[in-house]
């Protein structure tokens, strides 16, 4: 009974055991230091490879071609041939297999956040082609005269 | 909708991904680990410093410390996105984070409270399983008691003035580790918003100074409070029991009552002495270094937290109190009163830390305010509104409750 | 012991303790660029090109699995407005996903869960109080600009350093990640982050941001944000290939990043930065 007093301890010590087996059974294999340091580094090195398996919806304008090469013809030469298809006719995924059929958007909304006239100087904005979209046919669709694949004045 | 959307309201340019995402619960957090840190000081006063003066509060603050000890942690769980992964901080530890500390300071604190309590009340666990030992039938309550009782000897059984003194010896030692590790377990919490680089009100070396200074203040405010409470509670007790053997008379209980909330009134104007200090030098240095900042946190702590700084925090939880205590004849029920001022001061001064810091954008060109959720219409306004701060509230008192049946706070027998 | 042995010893200890450590941090950065010589990943924003269009916000919400209508993105683009008074006018609407097709700019409250009535290519004004739309004629702009913002993937990342859990962390080629399954949510690096992109995904409630499309820059494939640039106003790019067009321009024109006074070193350049953008 003389040394009772270190009692409690035995009892922290057990709880400190019992932590430490429990971080053995949860914590991954593979979380350590990385490359980057302990500071900046730690981690379930695993992660790194689950985010580059992350899937790709954005499949670009080569993507497209493969299948409307007529499509992509169409625009060359063209202001619009800078656009990516899928800025206007959604992202592409698995299409045609999912979605079968892409979402366009033929809103005057979508052609205005180019072509509303902004008269900023030291933008870009300024050198687009502009218009008040409260003077200029209000309410009417862009693409009801515009050809968006070839937008060209002298073309209309 | 959003984390954080539903109470912030933008004005001017804030950045979009921008919300209050420190919501009330972390105000509550540093409230709460401030009152454990504070009732732990003051139990030491005693057990340390012999102030003979703070015997009966001392054991009082020392359980009740204990009691808060869980509700220090509560705020944080309920505050998590990932309340169930909150283990990972002791799995994972990533120490170049404040918050990573947490788990090992709170413990290794939790620790030595609950060893502390353990040598004071050694003796009273072994006087229980006697007594009850020396029963013949025992109910199945009194089983139980002996049950946990017995387990809570840990064995040992010797209460011989031998190891009774090196019982007093453990809890003075405990009590003197205890002190820097409270401030170190309510420091580190300033340190959490200090540190924080991005944030131009929070970063300041003296944020975990402030921190500690106004937790003892506000431990020191709700033990006083407490104490009084309890102490009513007794004296009407004894009032119905007047004349039973062990029953201690009303004037004697009342004189107690009175020079404990006296002394700790005292210890609580110097603490408050220090806090206040710091918390305006905080202030003038910015005012008048007047960096980049400068400019928005002007805005913020002389227009839009007005009320919240000068009035409630400093008028009313710090000026108001302080006067009141510095009057001489302070009786027990203005020291009652002045507690509770000093408490919702030291809200306040965590409100307008937590809140006041994200009332501004990281552009410097807009504010954000904060609505605290009253009625909860799913988990996240419950957690994170009103009544999760009830609730925070309301637990140690519970646990409290239910401590004292285990380890009572007011012994009659010769304690330490 | 004598006194000098004392000190002779203290000494020793004291430089034998102090070689290895300078030693460490002298050759710490050799090798991780001898372990990663070829790749640490960049992002040129030139603020001249860019128009406002806001496909870049659109494609990254849409490619990265934000929800499309939660008011938080991983990236947004930003609309400086300064008067020749000297006023600043700057504003983000829905994280300019919808770009800005309105010339007023909204002053008042709550600018993200406004309301832009796109039949007419204007702000709605009737929901709101007057007074709260800074209507500035063509006349009166000094300058005015469009800035994207997005992840600094920063050398030094602050929110990296403040993670209690190693939930986020920055990959061998500089790119802050973050583990979905280990984040526990207490938002300390949204707090520690100095240029606010970060946020709580609506979704898996736990911290999210930007992270350059990593499943598509190491495919080869350029950022979603980029990809959908018509402009060339954001670009992606390998500092440790000299050859890079991104690293060429960042050598020879004159860049800035934003807020650098918080060490984080941030990796996203900007060409025309104003003071005004914080």
């Amino acid at each position: 009974m003389k040394n009772h007093v270190w009692r409690p301890l035995f009892v922290v010590l057990g709880l400190v055991a019992v932590i430490l087996l429990v971080r053995l059974f949860i914590v991954p294999d593979d979380f350590s230091v990385g490359e980057r340091g302990y500071m900046y580094g730690y981690h379930r090195l695993g992660n790194e490879q689950e985010w580059k398996d992350f899937k790709t919806k954005f499949r670009t304008s080569t993507y497209c071609n493969d299948c409307h090469e007529e499509k992509m013809a169409e625009r060359v030469g063209s202001p619009h041939a800078l656009i990516e298809c899928e800025n206007c006719h959604g992202l592409a995924g698995d299409h045609p297999d999912n979605p079968e059929k892409l979402t366009l958007d033929r809103s005057r909304e979508l052609c205005l956040r180019c072509h509303t006239r902004l008269a900023y100087p030291s933008s870009q904005r300024k050198d687009l082609a502009g218009i008040d979209p409260q003077e200029h046919n209000p309410g009417d669709a862009c693409v009801d005269c515009h050809n968006p694949h070839r937008p060209n004045l002298e073309e209309m | 909708m959003v984390h954080g959307e539903i109470w912030t309201i933008k004005e001017f340019f804030v950045l979009p991904n921008e919300y209050i995402y420190w919501s009330i619960q972390i105000v509550m957090y540093p409230f709460m680990t401030g009152l454990v840190a504070g009732a732990f000081v003051l139990s030491s006063l005693y057990h340390v410093f012999n102030v003979k003066q703070l015997k009966d509060i001392a054991r009082f603050a020392l359980v009740f410390s204990f009691a808060l000890l869980p509700v220090a942690m509560l705020p944080l769980m309920l505050h998590l996105q990932q309340p169930l992964r909150g283990t990972n901080v002791l799995m994972t530890p990533h120490f170049t984070s404040a918050i990573s500390a947490f788990g090992i300071v709170f413990l290794a604190y939790a620790c030595i409270v609950a060893s502390e309590i353990w040598f004071v009340y050694r003796r009273h666990f072994v006087n229980v399983v006697n007594t009850l030992m020396a029963k013949k039938q025992r109910t199945t309550l009194e089983k139980l008691q002996l049950l946990l009782n017995r387990v809570l000897t840990l064995g040992a059984m010797d209460i011989g003035e031998e190891a009774l003194v090196k019982d007093h010896k453990a809890v003075s030692l405990l009590a003197a580790i205890g002190i820097p590790v409270a401030c170190f377990l309510h420091g580190y919490a300033g340190f959490i918003f200090g540190s924080v680089k991005a944030n131009a009100l929070w970063m300041t070396p003296l944020m975990p100074v402030i921190f500690i200074c106004s937790a003892v203040v506000s431990g020191i405010a709700l033990c006083i409070i407490t104490y009084i409470v309890t102490m009513k509670l007794r004296t009407m007790w004894a009032k119905r029991h007047q004349g039973e053997p062990g029953v201690p008379s009303i004037a004697m209980l009342r004189q107690v009552e009175d020079t404990e909330v006296r002394m700790s009134a005292k210890a609580l104007l110097t603490f408050m002495v220090l806090a206040v200090t710091l918390e305006l030098l905080d202030i003038i240095f910015r005012g008048y270094t007047a960096v980049k900042s400068w400019d928005i946190l002007r805005e913020v702590i002389y227009g839009l937290d007005f009320y919240k700084i000068f009035v409630f925090q400093y008028g009313l939880g710090n000026f108001l109190p302080f006067l009141l205590l510095l009057l001489p004849g302070v009786t027990v029920r203005r020291a009652a009163f002045c507690s509770l001022l000093v408490l919702f001061g030291v809200f306040m001064m965590r409100w307008n830390v937590v809140i006041g810091g994200q009332a501004f954008s990281l552009t410097f060109n807009g504010f954000m305010h904060y609505h605290l959720p009253i009625i909860p219409h799913d988990m996240e306004t419950f957690k994170e509104g009103l009544f999760g701060a009830m609730f925070v509230m309301i637990c140690p008192y519970v646990i409290f409750f239910f401590l004292n049946k285990v380890t009572p706070v007011f012994l009659e027998e010769e304690g330490h | 012991m004598k006194r000098r042995d004392f000190l002779k010893n203290t000494m020793i200890a004291v430089a034998g303790a102090s070689i290895p450590l300078s030693a460490l941090e002298m050759i710490d950065p050799r090798e991780l660029f001898a372990a990663h010589p070829e790749l640490r990943w960049v992002f040129l924003a030139d603020t001249y090109k860019c128009v406002g269009c806001g496909f870049c916000v659109k494609a990254c919400k849409v490619e990265n699995d934000t929800p499309y209508d939660a008011n938080v993105s991983r990236t947004w683009v930003e609309r400086y407005v300064i008067t020749k008074s000297g006023e600043v006018h700057i504003d983000s609407p829905k994280a300019a996903r919808d770009g800005f097709i309105a010339a007023d700019i909204y002053k008042g409250q709550n600018p993200l869960a406004l309301e832009v009535d796109f039949a007419h290519g204007r702000v709605d004004k009737t929901s709101v109080p007057k007074g709260e739309f800074a209507s500035i004629p063509e006349e009166d702009i000094a300058q005015a600009f469009f800035v994207p913002k997005l992840c600094n993937q920063c050398e030094n990342p602050a929110c990296v350093q403040v993670c209690p859990v190693g939930a986020t962390y920055q990959a061998p080629d500089g790119v802050v990640l973050i583990d979905r399954t280990w984040c526990i949510g207490c938002g300390y690096c949204i707090m520690g982050c100095p240029y606010g992109v970060r946020f709580f995904h609506p979704v898996y409630k736990v911290a999210e941001k930007c992270n350059f499309c990593y499943h598509r820059i190491s495919k080869g494939l350029k950022t979603a944000c980029a990809t959908a640039c018509p402009f060339g106003a954001r670009q992606i790019g390998n500092i440790r290939d000299p050859n890079d067009p991104v690293t060429k321009a960042i050598m020879s024109e004159r860049i800035g990043v934003l807020k650098d006074e918080y060490g984080t070193k941030p990796q996203v350049f900007y060409i025309g930065l104003n003071k005004e953008v914080r």
